[in-house]
């Protein structure tokens, strides 16, 4: 089978004939069923995948398919699909049916994706290495010892193995960028307000986005437009238009500011931080301004995400109940035990900590202590970043401060695994679009990825400087 | 912080008592209400579903009511008008920058696991509501704030054995929550409060006001005091009252409860009790202590939510006059009695109906008289309400003016002409006064005959009468009266009977 690492690929040589789109989604089938100690998917639609498969194929011998004709795409298991399971990988959504479809997997469904099944993720999105997913841990396809990252893991294996050709991940605090870090891939978080969340799961609603994790940044740039604009179900949409991005390397001269405080971080991988540097040298060397910044709240901002993201998580899965849908626990006898024994049983450990951790610092006594300096917290950091997103074009900074760790290597020691989100969750908690792109390897062969942040609703230059940058992998 | 003798969250008001003269201490009340009044939007508060009362259960609901995974609230922009319209009605300051809250919580008919809700930024705040006794006492109720929530389903415990069952069609419509100073001394007070309440709603249109099926919901806290003191009792939230008499029946039950628990020297508990209205008795439901700490945070999903002067100026356009503006012109421009202009304005329909009748006839009291007895008596007789009343106010004017005209007598119109006018407002007025022969007759022989044949058939009652028991004349006016099946003019037989009798 073919590799197309481009839509516009894929889409020549549907019109020429040279591949179906039924020809294609048969390839990808054998490759999930070739790979299954992957783990990256927790269901595959096959017939439905082929039955989609002959629709676009006629549709495009008559000439009327959509842009993403022959485009096989995955889903976190997060996203709202009518008549699919959803499931957030927890076993308190066990048999759960979703009754609507998501506005952005509508919306690729209206320019004819094929929607080739669900992926594995942490559960609830909670996490950084997909090992909290009550479904088993995915491998990073690099090296099968190693995670693929999270919470998107399943999404960005799925890609990286070649098991779709694209796929949609949700970010709240590094869940795209990460794994896409881990597994060479283009992962975007868009701004806050991009894309719609009608039909996420949410964990942290003013931090969750959903976006594409692609090979190329044309890919992403096409997905990532279809999926964006105003939308009547989500009052959190920008009502700016339909954005259209135009995705080539440009000419001009840009600057790029670096954080002091992230290159300097004593976390951070000694290759990595001679990439940036190296990086930052060859930019400098080609005529773009390259600027350290000092950002001393960076030690604030992990704390603050947590606080925050768990405050809002404990009451957003406060609805898995038991009650009215997914499990049930055979133990309850009352409306209290329901409670108790479903949400006991029904979700993971990590969920568990996560909404003990959002209780508390909701509850009146701590309210002040830690939800609301969590907020002050947030608004002084997305204060300073639109000051340094003055003086400087994008802010440049590496995705991750390792490379894909061991299985079980931080999975005992959260606070160890909070920390795989230091240079993610600066994007989330002030709303900014943050792409990653796959940079280099480690000598040990492991994908690596560099990342940039814009000021909101920038995407398109952030795009341009994602294309710009190719050259100097 | 809350246990021990030395309670400071809660200023028990048995320990102050020790230091009163129990026998002799006059105890005051001290009570606030909180009024949840439901919208009449077409649809839910943050959904597309129908927010009608009375479906079959569970068949207003969505995958947004139901808090299915991944949906999200909407802003329904005619709940914020109406909510706004109650906040000008009662001289409110409106907050331009409202946010929403999330109160968490779990029970069975909330689906979210949180109701969205208004904690910090609440629409309304300050205002008043003005009352009258009825002994015709005035005073104004403070408000502390009027804010904006969705509704919760309804868990129905009496419909199986076993099992409650819920119903979430209710679940999301949109409420406002009406919360008063605690400024309440009586039930008769709560009573004219919660009236008022039901008043202003009705005439904004923005709920239908029935305390029966829950569209008006009344919780009331109340405490007891020594009169003179300023602390506040421990005090007792008392629900389920669902009609404004049971409100005032539970306040005054409650009040001479814990007067008696204290002056007996007990200690009243801070607690959540239940109207029994079978008995006319409170009784306990749950411990304050065990309540919820309901995790207030501001709700992610939905942006503030940003008025503007214009808008809300936009709102007061679409008022209704007010009882209070009808009153005052009730009793200015038409000159009606204060009573008077009270019955027309207590119901927004009845008030409407003489506005319209009164541009028909100049004969503004007698119009003011058709319509709070003539046209209600009628109304109550046929347990209807006065939007359901079909006779045109038109054909009421005729009838006054007929009356004015002396065609026929008042009695006549009320008890004949109207009926008949009800039963078929095809024929005119002046036709049914032929058809039912209900001319009055002026002629003075006609009358002169009649009085000549009733005094000389009552001479005893003649001979009193000349011997200054003048009283009598009624008696022989309505004998004449009776004769005439209601056609003799009443004031000139009148005329002619004393003339006879003085001659």
């Amino acid at each position: 089978m073919k590799d197309h690492t481009r839509i516009s690929e894929i889409r020549a040589d549907l019109e020429s004939g040279v591949v179906t789109c039924a020809e294609l989604v048969e390839g990808y089938l054998d490759r999930i069923d070739a790979q299954p100690e992957l783990n990256a998917f927790l269901e595959v639609w096959a017939d439905e995948a082929r039955e989609q498969a002959r629709r676009v194929d006629s549709k495009v011998k008559s000439g009327q398919a959509g842009r993403l004709a022959g485009v096989v795409i995955a889903l976190k298991d997060v996203l709202a699909y009518e008549g699919h399971k959803v499931s957030a990988s927890s076993k308190i959504l066990e048999g759960f049916t979703s009754i609507y479809t998501g506005t952005a997997v509508q919306r690729l469904l209206d320019e004819d994706a094929i929607l080739i099944g669900r992926t594995n993720c942490d559960e609830f999105a909670m996490g950084a290495s997909n090992e909290n997913s009550a479904y088993g841990v995915v491998l990073n396809a690099a090296d099968k010892s190693r995670v693929p990252g999270g919470s998107s893991g399943g999404s960005a294996v799925a890609v990286q193995a070649g098991l779709c050709h694209a796929s949609l991940g949700t970010d709240t605090g590094g869940s795209i960028r990460q794994p896409a870090a881990f597994t060479g891939l283009v992962g975007m978080k868009p701004t806050y307000g991009l894309v719609s969340r009608w039909g996420l799961l949410a964990y942290a609603s003013s931090f969750d986005q959903i976006g594409p994790i692609t090979k190329s940044v044309e890919d992403n740039a096409l997905i990532l437009e279809i999926m964006a604009g105003p939308d009547a179900n989500d009052s959190t949409v920008s009502q700016r238009p339909k954005p259209h991005y135009e995705v080539k390397s440009a000419d001009r001269k840009f600057r790029f500011g670096i954080m002091q405080e992230a290159v300097e971080h004593p976390g951070l991988d000694p290759f990595i931080r001679d990439s940036v540097y190296k990086l930052a040298d060859q930019l400098g060397a080609d005529g773009h301004e390259v600027g350290f910044f000092h950002f001393p709240l960076l030690d604030y901002m992990v704390p603050a995400y947590y606080i925050l993201t768990t405050a809002e998580a404990s009451s957003n899965l406060s609805r898995y109940s038991g009650l009215m849908y997914g499990y049930r626990s055979p133990d309850a006898h009352d409306l209290e035990s329901t409670y108790i024994y479903s949400r006991t049983q029904g979700f993971g450990q990590e969920v568990k900590r996560r909404i003990m951790l959002g209780t508390f610092v909701l509850s009146s006594d701590y309210y002040d202590a830690y939800y609301k300096k969590g907020q002050q917290v947030r608004r002084i950091i997305r204060q300073k970043t639109e000051e340094i997103l003055g003086q400087f074009d994008a802010i440049l900074l590496p995705t991750t401060s390792t490379p894909a760790f061991r299985l079980g290597e931080k999975s005992k020691d959260p606070v160890a695994m909070y920390l795989a989100d230091l240079f993610t969750v600066q994007a989330n908690l002030a709303g900014n679009p943050a792409i990653s792109i796959p940079w280099n390897s480690t000598p040990e062969g492991l994908p690596t990825g560099m990342q940039l942040m814009c000021n909101h609703f920038e995407e398109q230059k952030l795009y341009e400087l994602a294309k710009t940058l190719e050259k100097y992998k | 912080m809350r246990s021990g003798t030395h309670s400071v969250s809660l200023p028990g008001i048995a320990q102050d008592s020790f230091h009163y003269p129990m026998n002799n201490t006059e105890f005051e009340a001290v009570i606030g209400l909180e009024i949840h009044v439901q919208l009449l939007t077409a649809s839910k508060a943050f959904s597309s579903d129908s927010a009608e009362y009375g479906g079959l259960p569970n068949t207003q609901i969505s995958a947004i009511s139901l808090g299915h995974p991944g949906t999200l609230p909407r802003h329904n922009k005619s709940a914020v008008e109406m909510a706004v319209k109650m906040g000008l009605a009662l001289h409110c300051d409106i907050r331009k920058y409202n946010s929403y809250s999330r109160k968490n919580y779990f029970y069975a008919d909330l689906p979210k696991g949180y109701q969205i809700t208004q904690f910090d930024t609440p629409l309304c705040n300050n205002g008043y509501v003005p009352i009258r006794l009825k002994d015709g006492t005035r005073k104004q109720i403070g408000l502390i704030r009027i804010h904006m929530e969705e509704d919760t389903g309804k868990s129905m415990h009496d419909q199986d054995l076993t099992d409650t069952l819920v119903d979430y069609n209710r679940a999301g419509t949109p409420l406002i929550e009406i919360v008063s100073e605690p400024e309440i001394r009586t039930g008769d007070e709560a009573y004219a409060f919660v009236t008022e309440i039901r008043r202003l709603v009705r005439y904004l249109g923005i709920c239908d006001g029935n305390m029966e099926e829950g569209s008006l919901r009344c919780d009331a806290n109340i405490s007891v005091r020594p009169r003179g003191t300023t602390t506040f009792g421990t005090k007792v939230e008392v629900k389920n009252m669902n009609s404004i008499s049971n409100v005032k029946r539970a306040i005054d039950f409650e009040i001479a409860r814990q007067t008696e628990l204290i002056l007996s020297g007990g200690t009243v508990v801070g607690e959540t009790r239940g109207f029994n209205a079978l008995a006319g008795t409170t009784f306990s439901m749950r411990r304050k202590e065990l309540v919820n700490d309901y995790r207030y945070f501001p709700e992610p999903d939905l942006p503030p939510l940003i008025l503007t002067d214009q808008q809300i100026e936009a709102v007061k356009h679409l008022m209704p006059e007010l009882p209070d503006a009808l009153y005052a012109r009730f009793t200015e421009q038409y000159g009606l009695s204060e009573y008077d202009a009270g019955v027309l304005v207590d119901d927004k329909h009845t008030a409407l109906y003489y506005e319209n009748l009164v541009r028909h006839t100049s004969n503004y009291k007698a119009a003011a008289n058709w319509v709070s007895v003539a046209i209600r008596g009628y109304l109550n007789e046929q347990a209807m309400g006065m939007e359901d009343f079909s006779l045109q106010p038109e054909k009421i004017a005729d009838i006054i003016h007929l009356i004015d005209k002396g065609v026929l007598s008042h009695s006549a119109a009320v008890q004949k002409l109207f009926p008949a006018m009800v039963q078929d407002p095809a024929v005119s007025a002046e036709e049914w006064v032929q058809k039912l022969n209900l001319v009055q007759n002026t002629d003075n022989d006609f009358i002169e005959k009649l009085a000549d044949e009733v005094l000389a058939s009552m001479p005893e009652k003649v001979a009193e009468y000349r011997n200054g028991k003048t009283g009598l004349l009624g008696l022989f006016v309505g004998e004449v009266m009776k004769l005439s099946k209601g056609k003799a003019e009443p004031r000139k037989t009148n005329e002619v009977i004393r003339r006879k009798l003085d001659a």
